[in-house]
């Protein structure tokens, strides 16, 4: 790359209800991100948004309703809907491309005004095959947790243990939405709600409004003196029909070594030093860790039972605890790569890791059972 | 305890149609004669089900149609017990991924035909492997739920 992207500042609200309407909660989102930074709304080249206004919201056509509390107001800014972090890299390109020194990232959800999760996401699914079966990200989650459990004697204790930790993890996180202390039986005493998926296994509803200032290598060592930069990015879709994909063996692993050849990692097992991924079920953490090369195909459960991936583990997942305890859908990957500047800079707080952080991974996922994933690293 | 603000409530009701078109349409008409089809890739064979119009990987056109096997083997299942938003007709309900005989992906269907009473008692009756074949509506609607579900083989087959 010609020049580096870094990450100069960023600002976030937590996850519970907010009395706040949601312009307000966009309005104070930018104006701390900009004061945090030290900048003006002119100083801000553009502004890339992420959001699902009509079905997450209910209001509006795409970024019209918030646009002017955004700092977008009438700027050459631009939208994008699906993955949050598929925002973060269109305002890094924007920068490469020459014309902006500077680019916010904007991810608005306010889950608390909004319908249960499945009554949105059984509208995600096309309505000829899969709406008639009554499918949504819960349903096909499930489908996706037996498949596991049976494949590999995932055992129901090892998800729960997921659980336990993200939840406990939490407790350090001022952003975090559920955070409590929980054992293994709190979480198998929880009621079923799609058998095999437990209650406290499905990720909650919550707010999630997130501000990122971004900047070419020149103006970021001005703005800041702990800059965090882009290493690499990797995404990958799979099928829509969800029969046609294995369910086991998703495009994690496609996205992860796209990101982790552009960051010229060849071993992430050291070469990660914290991994903020998006777990909207317990299980899914431990696929994903398979597919981002934690651990072996099929080790998921044996790798959270080792303790690697808690917070004083060799390769710490959701140490903010993740999206178990903190689900903006629409705004969770962009909440993940927050988290890991944070542990970059040094300064996520109470849940700061013990360890040397240099370099962190963060991880998006949308559509059911992982369909469609991306993957963000950065670094000193 | 009465709110410090205002909340205001809403629900929206939004109308849509949709259109089936040639393939899909093709599909359902299927259903009306209590048959399950299938198109073929032209490039890599492979077989999708329900009919899809195009492969995505090779960017053919599928127009090779195949009538697909009605019996396969459990994936994968879920239980739910109670109700939920769009289940469809009433709980409980196992949802599974069926791989029918012949076909390379999965079917997204209803599991029927068994005592439904709790996931323990579906458990019986249902693990990865087991032989189910597709149970026909009298009437026909040419919509997905023409098969009314898919039931365990009895054992003696």
């Amino acid at each position: 790359m010609a020049d580096r992207v870094g990450i100069v500042e960023v600002a976030m609200t937590p996850g519970a209800e907010s009395k706040d309407n949601f312009l307000d909660q966009v309005f104070r989102t930018s104006k701390e991100l900009l004061d945090k930074a030290g900048i003006s709304r002119d100083e801000v080249g553009t502004v890339v948004s992420a959001s699902s206004d009509v079905f997450h919201g209910g209001v509006s056509c795409a970024s019209s309703y918030y646009w002017d509390a955004g700092a977008a107001f009438l700027k050459n800014a631009s939208r994008q809907d699906g993955e949050s972090l598929f925002a973060f890299i269109y305002a890094v390109m924007r920068i490469l491309s020459g014309n902006y020194s500077t680019a916010m990232v904007l991810g608005v959800c306010k889950g608390s005004e909004n319908p249960a999760n499945d009554m949105l996401t059984h509208f995600f699914t096309d309505p000829f095959y899969q709406r008639q079966i009554g499918l949504n990200e819960t349903v096909a989650a499930a489908l996706q947790k037996r498949e596991y459990m049976t494949k590999y004697r995932i055992t129901e204790e090892q998800c729960a243990a997921v659980v336990v930790k993200n939840l406990g993890n939490a407790l350090k996180n001022p952003y975090a939405h559920v955070k409590k202390r929980v054992s293994v039986e709190d979480v198998l005493a929880s009621e079923m709600v799609m058998e095999p998926l437990r209650k406290m296994e499905c990720a909650p509803k919550s707010e999630g409004m997130i501000a990122m200032l971004l900047a070419r290598e020149d103006v970021a060592v001005k703005l800041t003196d702990k800059p965090v930069w882009f290493k690499g990015y990797g995404s990958s879709m799979d099928h829509f029909y969800l029969g046609d994909r294995d369910l086991l063996n998703g495009q994690l692993g496609t996205a992860a070594a796209k990101a982790y050849e552009m960051a010229g990692i060849t071993n992430p097992k050291k070469e990660i030093h914290v991994a903020e991924i998006c777990e909207p079920y317990s299980f899914q953490e431990l696929l994903w860790c398979e597919d981002l090369g934690f651990c072996d195909r099929g080790k998921g459960g044996k790798l959270i039972e080792s303790g690697a991936t808690g917070p004083g583990g060799k390769i710490p997942v959701n140490p903010s605890g993740g999206v178990l305890a903190h689900n903006p859908y629409v705004t969770r990957g962009l909440y993940r790569l927050a988290e890991g500047f944070l542990q970059v800079r040094g300064q996520a707080g109470e849940r700061q890791l013990g360890r040397k952080v240099t370099t962190a991974l963060a991880h998006g996922t949308h559509g059911f059972a992982g369909q469609c994933h991306a993957v963000v690293i950065i670094g000193k | 305890m009465e709110k410090e603000f205002n909340t205001f409530k809403n629900v929206i009701r939004l109308p849509h149609k949709y259109a089936a078109g040639p393939t899909y349409t093709k599909f359902y008409n299927g259903l009306k004669e209590s048959k399950i089809l299938g198109t073929r890739c032209p490039s890599c064979a492979v077989t999708f089900v329900p009919a899809r119009s195009f492969c995505p990987k090779c960017m053919k056109n599928l127009d090779t149609w195949v009538e697909v096997a009605q019996e396969g083997e459990v994936q994968t299942w879920t239980y739910a017990g109670k109700d939920f938003f769009g289940i469809p007709g009433k709980a409980p309900v196992v949802i599974v991924l069926v791989k029918l005989d012949g076909t390379e992906g999965s079917f997204l269907h209803l599991i029927g035909g068994i005592n439904l009473e709790s996931a323990d008692t579906v458990k019986k009756a249902l693990r990865k492997g087991t032989r189910v074949k597709a149970v026909w509506n009298e009437e026909k609607k040419g919509h997905m739920l023409d098969i009314k579900y898919f039931a365990p083989l009895s054992k003696k087959r």
